[in-house]
């Protein structure tokens, strides 16, 4: 017997995953949630039909997001992460001992418990006594914060269906007003690559760009998301990203990293001359 | 009288028949599903283009409906508490139409609040009925028009006891209901018609704890705009009569002016539309008011805004008000409603009902989901962090009692000039000036035209109000009626 699992990345492209067995299947109120062992990707969690996330390729990801906003400032203590509900991120920023607190906001509680039953190699970091977890509409919870944090970090799903308002000019400025005067924006950008991906691409960086005074992208590699080209939005009000980082700050604090590294961190922000130009036409 | 249930749909079920019979058409509609017309029936999808046609035996006729359309429209006046039913393809407009055109004529009088909608008083150029304007109280703070009094639709009947009706909002645009059921009593009394506008009143039937709809008020007939909350298509609308209405006058009465090709289309989206009221509807508007209420509780707590609901009833010009309606006033926040309204729609992409001088509406229904919810607020939030201003400045009244000189029709067709719009204070109004939406007109045919009201005009148009009614498309220029 075979059983595979299908994504389809355009109407005419999809990507086939050999699945090994189903582990989890469960219809939240927000969405359906599935968890599968693969040959080749280990465990993989699925929300409605998406690949969130492999166990093979989940490093980049993460590292991704977290390490190059801590190398431009190491000073972050107080941080907002919103979505995230497999941990992966979490578990990134409490490797560092000088945050104090981290105020996880996630939809959909079930994902979390899913992700701590089956998901340990990013869940694991959760239970972190610096972690606060709110389950509730990330744009509600933004919207009642004010000179707060130093960094936010969107993880969030897609630009349709429960991570939808995430990806709005009214959220990037609700962040704007959450975020202290020093403060940073990280946010899942979704891929230049194919062209219903790249106009949210370009949607959501004219909404930050109209709320931020710094507004750029950075990309990374990642195997199986849509044509592997991704991209994260690096926002702020006064770091620019490359001429503000500590690089060898960053450096002694010794963290292991199997992406990261402070050159790659450069080289992640000289982007493509298509991208360059989609973001000027945005 | 067969009874059929309110789980059938009897249109519906004789079109899908019609479908499945894969008949030869040699009638119109001519894109023969969309055959004919290839990019249409990609556009609109080739199953709507198969739908979309012409009266035949098996489908009934809408202008002398015997069959299904007779059924399905039965089961509408079921559904409402009506004696009878009647769907209509021109819009709520129509409806209102043919309540006053079945009710008054050449040089009757209609008792009616000023602050009616344009197809009213549209009605009145047509018929040449002659109104009587009860002022409706204005809110000062808000600046917007309420309900009427009934001791001033009472001092108006004693007034003009030769008047053959009264026309009632149910609700107004903002939500505002009147003392229904003591107009209807007094208006009864004195052997008046009550007709209803209830455009924006189709969930009063079903939803609980809203307010009294027209037919358990007792009214004679009201014009229901089921496209607006009750989840027909577009254009597609009901007039509902009580007991003691000729309805085959009023069917007569609405074959004058409406279509003779009624579009199924339309007509099955009512037919399906009640069903889904009557099985679903209780359901329905609670989630309505529910969503509702979280809107107004999370925008108030912004600060600025003032989301506005029953607090405002006072027993008298706010009998009641429309749980379902999402009415915010924004002057406080330094911005007219009309700005806050574009500020919406180009920097956020959220498109709401509409925006006026000091407030915007935008409509909940049981379509909306939390998260569509949660980016309004938010929105709201940053427009009052990003634009909002000091209030002194602001224009701080909406409504303008009109002088009524002349009856409608006749101004609106008497001999005529134009003149610079600004020029016009003293003259004679004989076309309309509006802001749409709402629709409800500033000037209408007949009114004397006023430094006041010309004040206000310009102000809402340098505020970006939507100006329409006018021959001139630009509204620098009006028609006032030609004297001496």
């Amino acid at each position: 017997m075979e059983l595979w699992f299908s994504e389809p990345h355009t109407k005419n492209v999809k990507l086939s995953i050999k699945i090994k067995r189903q582990v989890y299947s469960e219809q939240s109120r927000y969405q359906r949630i599935d968890i599968f062992d693969t040959f080749e990707f280990g465990r993989i969690l699925v929300l409605d039909g998406f690949l969130m996330l492999t166990e093979k390729d989940e490093f980049i990801y993460h590292e991704m997001i977290t390490h190059v906003p801590m190398c431009v400032n190491p000073n972050i203590k107080n941080v907002l992460v919103i979505g995230a509900g497999d941990g992966g991120t979490i578990r990134e920023l409490t490797r560092y001992s000088t945050i104090e607190h981290i105020d996880m906001v996630e939809i959909d509680e079930k994902v979390v418990e899913a992700c701590k039953r089956f998901l340990q190699q990013t869940a694991s970091s959760l239970e972190d006594s610096r972690v606060q977890i709110t389950y509730t509409d990330g744009l509600k919870f933004v919207r009642t914060q004010q000179d707060q944090y130093d960094l936010i970090l969107v993880d969030s799903t897609d630009p349709f269906g429960p991570g939808e308002g995430l990806f709005t000019r009214e959220f990037y400025g609700n962040c704007f007003k959450a975020l202290k005067e020093d403060g940073i924006l990280i946010n899942q950008h979704e891929s230049p690559f194919y062209s219903d991906d790249a106009k949210s691409m370009q949607r959501a960086h004219k909404n930050i760009a109209a709320s931020f005074p710094i507004a750029s992208v950075y990309q990374f590699h990642l195997p199986t998301y849509p044509s592997g080209h991704w991209l994260f939005g690096f926002a702020s009000k006064k770091y620019r990203p490359l001429e503000d980082m500590h690089a060898k700050e960053w450096e002694t604090l010794g963290i292991t990293t199997k992406y990261y590294n402070t050159d790659l961190h450069k080289g992640a922000f000289y982007i493509p001359n298509y991208v360059k130009e989609l973001l000027e036409h945005a | 009288m067969k009874q059929l249930s309110q789980e059938r749909t009897p249109l519906h079920e004789a079109l899908e028949k019609h479908r499945s019979e894969r008949m030869a058409h040699f009638d119109v509609p001519g894109h023969k599903g969309g055959r004919g017309n290839k990019e249409l029936k990609y556009f609109l999808g080739e199953e709507t283009l198969k739908l979309d046609v012409n009266s035949m035996k098996p489908l009934d006729n809408l202008c002398h409906p015997v069959s299904v359309i007779k059924e399905a429209q039965e089961l509408a006046a079921q559904a409402f508490g009506a004696s009878e039913a009647f769907f209509i393809v021109n819009g709520t407009t129509a409806a209102v139409q043919a309540m006053i055109m079945s009710t008054c004529k050449a040089g009757e009088k209609i008792i009616m609040p000023r602050n009616v909608h344009r197809s009213a008083i549209n009605a009145l150029v047509v018929c040449g009925a002659v109104p009587v304007y009860v002022n409706p109280g204005i809110n000062k703070q808000l600046g917007i028009p309420l309900g009427m009094s009934v001791r001033d639709v009472e001092q108006a009947i004693m007034d003009n006891p030769d008047a053959k009706a009264v026309m009632v909002n149910n609700p107004t645009y903002y939500g505002i209901c009147s003392d229904l059921k003591s107009i209807v009593t007094l208006a009864h009394s004195k052997g008046m018609r009550v007709l209803v506008d209830e455009a924006h009143g189709t969930h009063f039937y079903f939803g609980e704890n809203m307010p009294i709809n027209a037919m358990r008020a007792g009214a004679d007939m009201a014009a229901v705009s089921m496209h607006k909350t009750g989840g027909s298509l577009t254009q597609s609308s009901l007039l509902l009569c009580g007991e003691n209405v000729n309805t085959d006058y009023v069917r007569q009465v609405i074959n004058l002016t409406q279509t003779t090709s009624g579009s199924y289309l339309l007509m099955s989206s009512l037919d399906i539309a009640r069903k889904n009221l009557s099985l679903n509807g209780k359901e329905m508007f609670r989630k309505t008011v529910d969503f509702a209420e979280y809107a107004r509780e999370e925008i108030n707590k912004l600060g600025g805004y003032y989301a506005f609901a029953q607090e405002l009833e006072n027993q008298d010009t706010v009998y009641a008000f429309d749980p379902t309606k999402l009415s915010i006033h924004t002057r406080d926040i330094g911005l007219a409603g009309i700005e806050v309204y574009d500020l919406l729609r180009d920097d956020y992409g959220i498109q709401i009902e509409f925006g006026d001088i000091g407030n915007i509406l935008a409509i909940i229904s049981s379509g909306d989901r939390n998260l569509e919810i949660e980016r309004l607020i938010s929105a709201l939030s940053e427009i009052k962090r990003l634009y909002g201003k000091d209030a002194t400045d602001m224009f701080d009244h909406e409504y303008i009692n009109p002088k009524v000189v002349m009856p409608p029709q006749k101004a609106f067709y008497s001999s005529k000039r134009t003149v610079p719009i600004m020029e016009s204070a003293g003259e004679i109004c004989a076309e309309f000036v509006m802001c749409y939406p709402p629709g409800i007109p500033i000037l209408a045919p007949g009114e004397a035209i006023t430094e006041e009201i010309l004040n206000y005009t310009d102000y809402a148009k340098k505020k970006g109000c939507f100006m329409t009614g006018t021959q001139d498309m630009s509204v620098e220029h009006i028609q006032v009626v030609a004297q001496g």
